[in-house]
């Protein structure tokens, strides 16, 4: 079997505005709306109206034999809901040929694998669920925000009932070993990793229309030509930012001339089919197992978690949003669901990362504001608001707790003795309750 | 090399630029001699020659000067705009201003000029006769090459360029611009403008102004470079201060004068002030517009929590630091600005201004818009209540400004001499 699998990321992040210390308190709105759906529609305009619209084409005029696969964030779908419902209905259109497949991320593209298993787990699962309602199928492969991975976070997505998992092919990871085949998780032996072929990935989605790059110009039949000379490759993955098409290289570099004409060239030059990851993860036996006991991802020439964490911002701020979930939970308020979640997206952690003074240019593209501490001083404003009003809702939520006390009492405990302990301890919340109002 | 001030007598930035070059310059091997108006005898000899102009004879009857500058009277500058002014001196210029311009053809033809070596109401009369003493310098002394740091001394180093045709460079600190905003004294433009039309080479201390030197004196791009200053020179005396206050302190440091700003720092301050009443806001210096700024402190009601030390010098300087946990230069228009190295070296975190060549260099700053008093005062509140700011600000910040080295301005700087003598 020789196959070549696509996956494409598609994500926006809820961008913050501009929250200074004397909002903390008085306005609780985070989201800058104008410049979200400004960005949204651009980007719908540039890449994905018309890449969707090419990708039609190409799923109709090969019959079935090209497939493509996609993972769309929760905070994109929530995007395109809200500015750009087009964008929804054209990739319903591409689910609609079964040649497309949809895989499970986070909910929110966040960096939950990492700290907290049960944040992880509930925002993968309404993520498959958003995608199911949206698209009509169940996600059966996984992929982690920005294809971070590692041994641990593998078992956590093998519990969960995936069958694969799609990461980088770094190579402090695969040594000599080529990422043209399947592997296997170390303990989990059915629990498969694909892993990208970063170099002819990035020849698309990087070095396209980088004139120094001896391949410039990158035509179709030289792309082939390097396929057919790869050493007998079962599968050669090239994942990519879906706003690479229109986006990252604009239209007049010629990436959808390139993207139109690839498929007939691989089609009727080459023995390559298109596969999507679920058919591979059927299909290909794990030649070996792969031992990645620190996260790597796709990120830099780090393959690391360096852009989103490891300075002092970056680790106070991650710290910081995660202390938040007990009390996320205890209040259970969707407001607070919402925001806490939105806040988790690990685009928040990337603009504080301050390993790029020297060549910021790359990065800036990705990011708004002009220094990491901006980035920073942004993000804590937000969360000494979020702070404020979490406690607020614990002290002003004596209502629930006292039905759920009634309801203890009226299934579990003796009636006479709780009602006067709880009555006591209930007194005092509301007193608070009051001198918080009336300050 | 002609300058206007060397340590420890400095009223500014200017004196320890001119030491931290010059020493490295004369580390890498190049000797400097080193002419000020005024030596008092006890400047730092480790790095160069020190020669007072005061010391210098001049011949008058010598046919130079006749043709230079003929029958000459100077003509003082009758403007509360006087650059570089201290507090002391400021009290002068008010109370002494009526002054007696000296014709010099009538006095005696051989004499010393005695320079008060500050920045007084004098100071065009100083100018000229500087100048003159250069004349003499230029004579007696070998080099080859004539480097005039700011304004004061371009015409000094015009005249040794005449006398001695070796190449000139001039150096620019500060311009007009800087100090005055848009309302600029012509005088000293003139002067800055001939100055640069005449030198063979115009070194800036950053792009910030390079840009005005291009733009606004009209230079070529081609004669103009940057060259930053460096950090390195700088020593800190780390004197730790038992805190009297239990609030936490943000300082302003440097001249109450338009180009540094104090009135953004003032507002911002009443901001910060409107939401956390456990700060205290220091200003720290004086200037022209000093009581201006103690009015406004009473109009926005915060004087409770600010407050005014006047100028500061030497171990001072190093004690307000380590009270201080916050660090604002809100410069308008700032060449270069080494108190905020100064700062970052004494462990204090710095907010500054975008209108500053230093912002080009440093990375570990929050940069704000001069005239964005919400940014400002947003950056002053985060670093006061964000640990994990002010913690990597600190951590980074010494090393930042230990990076930033004299020797490559000095290398710099030699790459551009040999290029202007080969």
């Amino acid at each position: 079997m020789k196959s070549i699998c696509f996956y494409f990321q598609v994500h926006q992040p809820f961008r913050l505005k501009q929250y200074r210390f004397f909002d903390i308190g008085r306005n609780h709105y985070y989201f800058n709306d104008m410049q979200n759906s400004w960005i949204c529609k651009r980007v719908a305009e540039k890449c994905y109206l018309p890449t969707n619209k090419l990708m039609l084409d190409l799923i109709k005029q090969h019959k079935g034999a090209f497939k493509i696969s996609y993972s769309i964030s929760g905070t994109a779908l929530d995007q395109f809901e809200r500015f750009t419902p087009e964008v929804i209905d054209s990739f319903r259109e591409l689910a609609k040929t079964g040649c497309v497949e949809f895989l499970a991320e986070t909910y929110t593209h966040s960096l939950a694998a990492l700290k907290s298993k049960k944040e992880f787990v509930s925002q993968v699962k309404i993520h498959s669920d958003k995608i199911e309602s949206l698209f009509g199928q169940k996600p059966k492969v996984f992929r982690n925000t920005e294809l971070i991975y590692s041994d641990a976070i593998g078992e956590m997505v093998a519990d969960m009932g995936f069958k694969a998992q799609l990461t980088e092919g770094a190579k402090h990871v695969l040594g000599w070993r080529s990422p043209n085949y399947a592997y296997s998780h170390p303990y989990k032996d059915n629990f498969k990793l694909l892993l990208k072929n970063f170099q002819l990935s990035d020849d698309i989605a990087f070095r396209f229309s980088q004139h120094s790059w001896p391949g410039y110009p990158l035509t179709t039949e030289k792309y082939v030509e390097w396929l057919n000379n790869l050493d007998n490759p079962e599968c050669v993955n090239l994942f990519m930012d879906y706003e690479t098409f229109g986006e990252h290289q604009w239209k007049e570099t010629g990436i959808f001339e390139f993207l139109k004409y690839l498929p007939s060239r691989v089609l009727s030059h080459s023995n390559f089919t298109f596969n999507t990851p679920s058919e591979l993860a059927e299909a290909l036996n794990p030649v070996d197992k792969t031992y990645v006991p620190y996260p790597i991802s796709w990120a830099d020439e780090e393959r690391d978690l360096t852009a989103w964490l490891g300075n002092d911002l970056q680790d106070d701020a991650f710290d910081q949003i995660y202390e938040f979930e007990q009390n996320v939970r205890k209040v259970d308020d969707l407001n607070f669901w919402i925001d806490w979640r939105y806040l988790q997206t690990s685009d928040h952690f990337y603009y504080m990362c301050t390993k790029w003074f020297s060549d910021g240019d790359v990065h800036k593209y990705f990011n708004h504001y002009d220094t990491p501490y901006e980035a920073y001083m942004n993000y804590a404003n937000v969360l000494s608001d979020f702070r404020l009003r979490l406690e607020d809702a614990l002290v002003c939520s004596p209502l629930p707790t006292k039905e759920q006390m009634q309801e203890k009492i009226i299934t579990k405990e003796p009636v006479a003795k709780k009602t006067t302990t709880k009555k006591s301890t209930a007194k005092p919340k509301q007193t608070k309750t009051k001198k918080s109002t009336s300050e | 090399m002609f300058g206007w001030e060397y340590p420890p007598h400095i009223t500014g930035g200017l004196g320890t630029a001119c030491f931290g070059l010059t020493k490295a310059m004369v580390n890498q091997g190049d000797q400097v001699i080193f002419i000020v108006p005024k030596a008092y005898g006890d400047e730092s000899t480790e790095a160069a020659r020190v020669v007072s102009a005061s010391d210098i004879e001049i011949d008058l009857s010598q046919q130079f000067y006749k043709d230079n500058w003929g029958d000459l009277s100077y003509i003082e500058v009758n403007s509360s705009l006087i650059p570089y002014v201290g507090l002391n001196d400021f009290y002068n210029v008010i109370n002494n201003r009526v002054r007696t311009s000296t014709d010099i053809t009538n006095l005696s033809n051989k004499r010393k000029y005695e320079f008060s070596g500050t920045y007084g109401s004098t100071l065009m009369e100083e100018v000229e006769r500087y100048a003159m003493v250069a004349a003499s310098v230029a004579k007696n002394y070998t080099y080859d090459i004539i480097h005039a740091h700011d304004w004061l001394t371009y015409k000094a180093g015009i005249i040794a360029k005449q006398i001695s045709g070796k190449k000139l460079v001039i150096h620019v600190h500060a311009t007009e611009f800087d100090r005055s905003g848009e309302n600029i004294n012509q005088a000293v433009y003139d002067v800055e403008r001939y100055g640069m039309d005449n030198a063979d080479h115009i070194v800036c201390v950053s792009e910030l102004t390079r840009n005005i030197v291009i733009t606004r004196y009209g230079q070529s791009p081609d004669k103009v470079s940057t060259i930053y200053n460096g950090a390195n020179s700088l020593v800190y005396k780390d004197i730790q201060m038992e805190k009297a206050v239990k609030e936490k302190v943000v300082t302003f440091l440097g001249r109450v004068t338009f180009q540094k700003g104090p009135d953004y720092f003032i507002e911002a301050a009443a901001k910060v002030l409107k939401y956390d009443k456990n700060v205290r806001f220091v200003m720290a210096g004086s200037g022209d517009m000093l009581n201006r700024m103690i009015a406004l402190v009473a109009k926005e009601r915060i004087s409770k929590n600010f407050h005014f030390t006047g100028f500061l010098k030497g171990d001072d300087v190093n004690k307000m630091y380590s009270l201080s946990d916050v660090y604002v230069m809100p410069s308008v228009s700032e060449p270069f600005g080494i108190s905020p190295l100064e700062a970052m070296n004494a462990n204090v975190p710095v907010i500054i201004s975008k209108q500053s060549g230093v912002s080009e260099v440093l990375k570990y700053a929050i940069k704000v818009d001069f005239w964005d008093i919400d940014a400002m005062a947003n950056a002053i509140y985060c670093l006061l209540n964000y640990p994990a700011l002010s913690r990597m600000f600190i951590k980074k910040g010494k090393s930042e400004v230990e990076s930033i080295r004299w020797e490559d301005s000095a290398m710099k700087l030699r790459n551009l001499y040999y290029k202007l003598l080969r």
